[in-house]
């Protein structure tokens, strides 16, 4: 099992247990913490967007064009902005510091 | 299409003319019931047409590959010899009862009526996607724009223009001529625009024409009453700055908006409407709802599971406007042609 851990928009902290192949969407979207992934994984929407912690956003793969076109359309963006629905869980993310989009 | 203001009236409405809608149009136009259709965008298509018509799509039964636009154009095609009504360009924004029959208010202004409904709102109509900055809705149509209906509107005036696409870059370049001055704000120092914009991009920054804020993104806006005077760009690194302004375009693509159905009364909420699976209908007799927007256990969002869905709508609405009919199956290849038929009639 991969380990993520993710900051909600209060603050809190919660470590979630990821299953290798899904994505960091579909981990986190049942947490209900505000991610709805509403276009499903298709890099159609922002309602997956999260701030990748600076230490871990060199370690990711570059995010392809539709998910930095996408991205421009996103709010409260950062250098650390993804959407978590391009990154797949695997062991190489054991440990992926994650936070809620906020202003 | 056209600039309707009379009140038009069919035996269905169909709200949303995305692939599920337009489906819904030729199953109808197939049990015998004219029907109008009512969107929000311009075109038919709805989220094939307004986000991703160059794509190909894989897994439309016996058509291995379509692009969406492709197949929204032949499911127009599709329902053409049935002349559906389409109300493009407004949005439904009401439902209510008069008689027998549904009386629908569009966001033009006008109305129309039918004697049963069928939603078809995938994930919401399409508008602008507002960045979520409180007080912004108080400079909207002012100071505050989201599309340019009048570029001279901006002569002499200090115009920010925020966002990285093909709208922004456009208009940089277009009001760099106009404007007393451009600044254009984005994420980060790409822009997605035209080879030849970019180009033009370049040169009017040399000029200093369009000064470019990146990476930069949008913080808040000041001004008095509906007036901008100041935009606040956030540096992501907790730095903010203001860029004196009195215009302030937004261009962040479309954002879908479900809410105007919370007023229908049919229990619309976060997980779309729930409905009978074996009819379609809602909790209201008459309104029923097909595609991604209808809800039921073990639903699954494809636009094959709509098709499936727009055909049991149109056959539970036969059943309900034409009680005394009677309940004659034909499948399409006895019926024959329907362009055939169209013409016959």
């Amino acid at each position: 099992m991969t380990r993520l851990i993710v900051t909600a928009r209060d603050g809190s902290r919660h470590h979630v247990e990821a299953q290798d192949g899904l994505s960091v969407m579909e981990v986190l979207r049942p947490l209900g913490i505000g991610i709805t992934g509403e276009c499903e994984g298709s890099a159609a929407c922002a309602s997956c967007h999260v701030w990748v912690d600076a230490a871990w956003l060199a370690r990711l793969p570059e995010p392809e064009d539709a998910e930095a076109d996408m991205l421009d359309c996103a709010f409260n963006t950062r250098a650390g902005s993804r959407l978590s629905c391009q990154l797949r869980v695997g062991p190489e993310l054991d440990g992926l510091e994650l936070a809620m989009p906020h202003a | 299409m056209s600039p309707l203001r009379t009140a038009a009236v069919r035996d269905v409405a169909v709200i949303g003319a995305g692939p599920v809608g337009l489906f819904t149009l030729f199953a109808l136009g197939q049990a015998g019931l004219d029907a109008l259709v009512v969107d929000a965008l311009d075109v038919p298509g709805g989220q094939c047409a307004a986000l991703y018509s160059e794509k190909p799509i894989y897994d439309i039964p016996g058509r291995p590959s379509v692009t969406a636009g492709a197949l929204v154009a032949d499911l127009v095609g599709q329902a053409a010899p049935y002349d559906p009504l389409y109300l493009l360009g407004r949005r439904a924004i009401g439902l209510r009862q008069e008689g027998e029959q549904f009386r629908i208010a569009l966001s033009d202004g006008s109305e129309v009526g039918a004697r049963a409904v069928v939603v078809v709102a995938g994930a919401g109509a399409f508008g602008p996607n507002r960045p979520p900055i409180p007080n912004l809705a108080a400079f909207e149509g002012t100071s505050l724009f989201y599309a340019v209906d009048d570029p001279a509107r901006f002569r002499g005036r200090m115009v920010v223009i925020a966002g990285g696409g093909d709208s922004a870059a456009d208009w940089a370049v277009i009001l760099a001529g106009i404007a007393a001055q451009v600044v254009l704000v984005h994420r980060r120092p790409v822009f997605r625009a035209a080879p030849a914009t970019l180009a033009a991009i370049e040169r009017l920054v040399q000029e200093g024409r369009i000064r470019i804020c990146a990476p930069r993104t949008l913080a808040g806006v000041s001004g008095t009453g509906a007036r901008i005077e100041a935009v606040h760009l956030a540096d992501g690194a907790g730095g903010q700055e203001e860029v004196a302004a009195d215009a302030l375009l937004c261009f962040y693509g479309l954002a879908k908006d479900l809410s105007a159905l919370a007023s229908f009364g049919i229990a619309a909420g976060a997980a779309g409407i729930p409905v009978a699976p074996a009819s379609m209908q809602t909790m209201r007799p008459g309104v029923f709802a097909v595609g991604d927007v209808a809800d039921y256990p073990g639903k699954l969002k494809l636009i094959l599971t709509g098709f499936a869905e727009a055909a049991r709508a149109a056959h539970s609405t036969l059943a309900l406007l034409r009680p005394a009919a009677a309940r004659h199956f034909e499948h399409s290849t006895s019926r024959g042609d329907p362009a055939a038929r169209a013409a016959n009639v």
